[in-house]
């Protein structure tokens, strides 16, 4: 705060601190440089002044030593820089294994998330403190971006693919949730507010009390969807349809009829749904139809999250109520 | 030694005086000025679209214009300022007219193919601007897929080709330059005895030719795409809207070093002179202009840390990024230690010298914190990035050109402006624009989104006192038109050398002949021998 | 001049006579000469940046979508693709041959020459516009009439956006080559060049090879994409 006036956002999440470490270590760097520099012009500019125009310089060309130097030192603090930022990087892209997961689209001009449990918001997205939360999501239209400030984190919402940003919120508060990519007429009116809330509330909340439910988690609308689009057929579970099972198959490894080999996160899944003949399992023909056009977002994160709980023996629990 | 000018009445300007002879000319300088009239058109136009931008987010709330105005503000102000007054500024008005001259050449490799660059140039300009006069374009001025092929009700199609057009100019100077730097030297002037300002052209014109085709296929491509309903970044279709942002950047991020290097090049000409000595490690610094044009090239992803790309692919731009950021640390570090034991002129092309290290320093070293990944990911997108390209461009792009402006006006003209008007102006311009720009840095890590009509009150009064500092940078910009009007009626008679320079342009008389020099200059010293000579004034 | 004077074409004007093609601000022909020739050179650089952001696309996509880009290729029809090139590479040797010519001194050869490169020029034009015509008539012409069967579709109609870009940009350039040559001939039949000077054939001849250049990338790029079981 510079006379009661913020510099910084709130730090809201884990990460929050390490990033604004890391800012005010590279100002620290840079004013130094920089503090250098300007004092060096105006000291010079002024001493070495000749109001006439009519003297000459000293006859000065160069130092390699310096020149060496100052090309050197800034390099070594340029890779120090690079290493610290790309450390904080990795921790920010690099979410937890366990994560609460929710769903999201941008479309032109409104972010919707949905939860797992069924619960649905628009440009308003709730979680808890202390527990590290995951976003998953897309667009529906153009680009946009997912940005909350607070928290530090930002990604693009790519029409076709999916994006995700992960974090740990540590202070019960509300947040501002901004659109970051240009996306037309009320680019600047797609924005919604993060409800950081105590696990309590936050059960609360997801019981009913002020949560819109859907009916029905989205794992639960994904196994009948898995009914009506027929997947069952051919993804029996014991593995002896025409297409693969799919049990365990979420954050497996998968070799691919050319021979290399995928990791069956939710980018995958969704291709596999959305455009099959791209990635075909190996020992696999390719027969399975593509549902582009035949299902909307909401459908293939349902189905995503049906296909993860389909663990060996009882169903994995992703579910908002368990504690990590 | 320097001898007597022979002066003759007859110069550029006045031997031939119908419309025709301006525009059909085929000599140089003649051509930068016509570049000049253009350029300062667009700037004109740029600032007005700047002024309203400003003026609306004075509040938070969208009273002044509506989003889709304000939309399509910003993105022409993206548009005229990238393209028809960044790119073409210093190379295109101070090059041409200065470059030939630097090097003791009567013109360039292809003067009617200069001619044919400034008529594509002002075509590509009309179009865009007729774009303008339609409506508009709301894409920003990145003309992001799908949003700009499929989203945007605007003319995307007309301002695209309007820029596509304009890509020749580009292209035809750079070939032109090279062409002349390579084969039309003075006798005697060897690559080191070449002043830096042409380095730097060099260099510029590298990165002209080798990377202004890409954003011309790209942008056919995003014509092809909107107008003929090619396919080739529809997410619909399987498509990458992703690669037509690598695309774009390809070309783009090598533009803003077309938009610095000669600028650099001036400081380094302006620098040499007022403070009376040789730039300090000049190979260093023809070296770093070389430097930056070719590492630009390898950079260009920075741009995309959030768009998609893998981590991994990240680590190498970021690294790469920081890279680039060295010959321009190196160039200013040369620039302090020349001041050092100079003999320092304050006149007022050394005060936008001064500008220029201060604001660029600030500029480039911001652009420190956004090679940085971690930061990155929470400023980019935001107005930390807005205020960084900003001091670079403005800061840094346009004090250069003013500095080469207020440096050459004398041979251009022949005249002189008023050296307290020329000082007034730069200092008003260095506090405006830092009042301007730097509440930003702090409004983009705050959060605020860049390109955004509407924003929460908390902003606001940071954007104040941007707003406030663009009227003080808006008078600033404004007075030089005033005094270097009134020069050319009423201003002293600059004669052939009025600061006293080194360089092989003020070796002829101001305004300078039609063919330049009367004979071929032989050259026998390094471009900044103030030291060897008894300097006279001509 | 320097009194303001403007001297007509050929007549004495204030310095010893000179060639007629020299232009003012160069110091003598050879100057002339390499400095047209690194122009040409440099601007032929520009253009395989150009082609080389849509062969960028292209590669991406064929890497992601094979299967689309093997039925896409298939759809082309590679004998007017063949006869294309044996006609452009063809022409790129009478065009050679034009420029033999034209530094022999050859002047009625050097016009022959040149027409018939301009022949083989049009002609592979005129094959394109067939072509181009097949690919209306079957509807794959991307956009809302473009139609296709089977699931690979929308990845076969990107294929197609890419065919019709990169061979419209290189008919493009064709058509600017076959214009470019009806002005070299044209000063060649009024026997403007001779052994000394005749740089504006070596220039032009320096583009129609690169236009020849890209057309033998594009031909297996877009024609012989994975044809080793399916010649028709």
């Amino acid at each position: 705060m510079l006379f009661g006036f913020p510099l910084f956002p709130t730090q809201a999440s884990t990460l929050a601190p390490e990033i604004d470490n890391l800012y005010l270590g590279v100002i620290a760097i840079t004013a130094f440089f920089a503090i250098i520099v300007v004092v060096c012009v105006i000291f010079f500019a002024i001493k070495y002044r000749d109001h006439t125009g009519d003297k000459v310089g000293a006859p000065i060309t160069g130092s390699v030593p310096l020149e060496l130097g100052w090309s050197f030192i800034p390099f070594v603090i340029s890779i120090g820089i690079f290493v610290w930022a790309s450390v904080v990087f990795f921790h920010l892209v690099r979410a937890p294994d366990q994560t609460l997961d929710i769903y999201s689209t941008g479309k032109r001009w409104m972010w919707r998330f949905q939860h797992i449990d069924g619960q649905r918001e628009i440009n308003e997205l709730h979680v808890p403190v202390g527990r590290a939360v995951r976003v998953v999501f897309t667009s529906e239209d153009v680009l946009h971006d997912l940005f909350i400030p607070a928290f530090r984190v930002k990604a693009d919402a790519v029409p076709g693919r999916y994006s995700a940003i992960w974090f740990e919120a540590t202070k019960v508060g509300e947040y501002h949730l901004f659109c970051a990519e240009y996306c037309g007429t009320n680019h600047s009116g797609m924005i919604g507010t993060v409800y950081v809330m105590e696990p309590a509330d936050y059960q609360a909340w997801l019981a009913g009390g002020g949560a819109i439910n859907s009916g029905g988690s989205m794992a639960d609308r994904g196994a009948q969807l898995f009914t009506q689009l027929a997947c069952v057929t051919c993804h029996l579970g014991d593995g002896s349809g025409r297409g693969p099972s799919l049990v365990g198959v979420f954050g497996s490894t998968i070799t691919l009829n050319d021979g290399t080999n995928v990791v069956a996160d939710e980018s995958y899944l969704r291709e596999s749904i959305l455009t099959s003949q791209a990635k075909t399992v190996a020992g696999y023909q390719q027969l399975m139809p593509t549902f582009q056009g035949l299902v909307n977002e909401n459908d293939v994160a349902s189905l995503i999250e049906y296909i993860k709980s389909m663990q060996q023996g009882a169903a994995r629990s992703a579910s908002a109520q368990a504690a990590p | 030694m320097q001898t007597q000018v022979m002066e003759s009445p007859v110069n550029y300007i006045n031997h031939r005086h119908t419309v025709a002879s301006w525009l059909l000319t085929k000599d140089h300088k003649r051509i930068g000025i016509l570049y000049l009239i253009v350029v300062s058109t667009a700037f004109a136009l740029g600032g007005i679209f700047a002024m309203l931008i400003r003026m609306e987010l004075t509040t938070p709330a969208g009273d002044l214009l509506s989003a889709d105005v304000y939309n399509r503000m910003f993105t022409m102000h993206g548009v005229t300022m990238v393209f028809f007054v960044l790119v073409p500024a210093v190379p295109a008005v101070l090059g041409n007219f200065v470059m030939p001259l630097m090097i003791g050449a009567k013109d360039v490799a292809f003067p009617k193919l200069n001619l044919l660059s400034w008529y594509v140039f002002t075509t590509g300009f009309i179009f865009t601007v007729t774009a303008m006069i339609l409506g508009g374009v709301d894409t920003g001025w990145t003309f992001y897929t799908p949003y700009s092929t499929q989203g945007s009700e605007s003319n995307v199609l007309i301002t695209g080709i309007g820029v596509f057009i304009t890509g020749f100019s580009s292209i035809l100077t750079g070939l032109n330059f090279m062409v002349t730097i390579h084969r039309m030297r003075a006798p005697g002037m060897t690559w080191f005895r070449l002043p830096l300002f042409i380095w730097a052209l060099y260099a510029t014109s590298l990165v002209m030719v080798l990377g202004t085709p890409v954003i011309a296929i790209t942008l056919l491509m995003l014509v092809l795409e909107r107008g003929l309903h090619l396919g080739i970044f529809d997410p619909r279709l399987g498509g990458d809207p992703v690669l037509f942002q690598h695309l774009f950047w390809f070309y783009s991020h090598p533009a803003v070093y077309i938009m610095i290097l000669p600028p650099m090049g001036v400081i380094s000409e302006v620098i040499a002179c007022f403070s009376r000595k040789n730039v300090f490690g000049y190979s260093f610094v023809a070296f770093s202009s070389l430097a930056i044009a070719v590492f630009g090239f390898l950079v260009w992803a920075h741009h995309l840390f959030v768009a998609g790309i893998s981590p991994y692919s990240a680590l190498i731009f970021s690294f790469l990024s920081f890279a680039v950021a060295i010959p321009s640390a190196v160039k200013t570090f040369n620039w302090t230690a020349t001041l050092y034991k100079g003999a320092i002129w304050w006149k007022t092309p050394m005060m936008f010298v001064f500008g220029f290290l201060g604001l660029f320093l600030v500029g480039g070293l911001t652009g420190l914190f956004l090679a940085s990944l971690g930061l990155d990911v929470h400023l980019t997108d935001t107005y930390f990035v807005v205020a960084h390209f900003h001091y670079i461009m403005v800061g840094g792009a346009i004090m250069g050109y003013f500095a080469g402006l207020h440096y050459w006006w004398p041979k251009m003209t022949g005249r002189m402006y008023n050296d307290t008007l020329g000082k007034l102006a730069a200092l008003l311009i260095f506090v405006g624009f830092n009042l301007t720009f730097g509440p930003q840095f702090i409004l983009g890590y705050l959060g605020m989104p860049r390109r955004y009509h509407v924003y929460p009150p908390e902003f606001q009064v940071l954007n104040v006192l941007s707003s406030a500092g663009a009227s003080i940078l808006a008078v600033g910009y404004v007075l030089p038109a005033f005094y270097f009007l009134y020069s050319l009626k009423y201003g002293a008679k600059a004669g052939a050398n009025p600061w006293k320079a080194t360089g092989l342009e003020w070796t002829t008389q101001s305004p300078p002949l039609p063919e330049n020099f009367s004979q071929t200059p032989i050259v026998t010293e390094g471009a900044y021998a103030y030291s060897k000579r008894e300097i006279k004034v001509a | 001049m320097p009194d303001g004077t403007i001297a007509a074409p050929g007549e004495p004007h204030g310095h010893p006579p000179h060639h007629p093609a020299l232009q003012h601000h160069f110091e003598d022909l050879e100057q002339q000469h390499e400095a047209s020739t690194l122009g040409m050179w440099l601007f032929l650089v520009t253009e395989v940046m150009f082609f080389g952001g849509l062969i960028l696309a292209y590669s991406l996509y064929r890497i992601w979508y094979p299967t689309a880009w093997a039925l896409g290729s298939e759809e082309l029809n590679i004998y007017l693709g063949g006869f294309n090139t044996i006609v452009l590479i063809g022409s790129s040797l009478t065009m050679a041959l034009a420029v033999r010519s034209a530094q022999t001194g050859a002047q009625r050869a050097t016009v022959g020459w040149l027409l018939f490169t301009m022949a083989l020029g049009l002609t592979f034009l005129v094959v394109k516009f067939f072509e181009y015509k097949e690919k209306f008539e079957k509807f794959h012409v991307p956009g809302p009439n473009f139609r296709f069967e089977g699931p690979e579709s929308p990845h076969v109609q990107i294929f197609f956006s890419l065919y019709f870009a990169l061979t419209g940009v290189h008919a493009l350039h064709m058509i600017i080559g076959v214009g470019l040559m009806s002005v070299i001939t044209t000063m060649a039949y009024r026997k403007r060049f001779s052994p000394e000077w005749h740089t504006p054939v070596e220039l032009a001849g320096l583009y129609w090879h690169f236009v020849d250049i890209v057309w033998i990338f594009l031909f297996p790029l877009l024609y012989l994409v994975d044809r080793s079981h399916h010649i028709v």
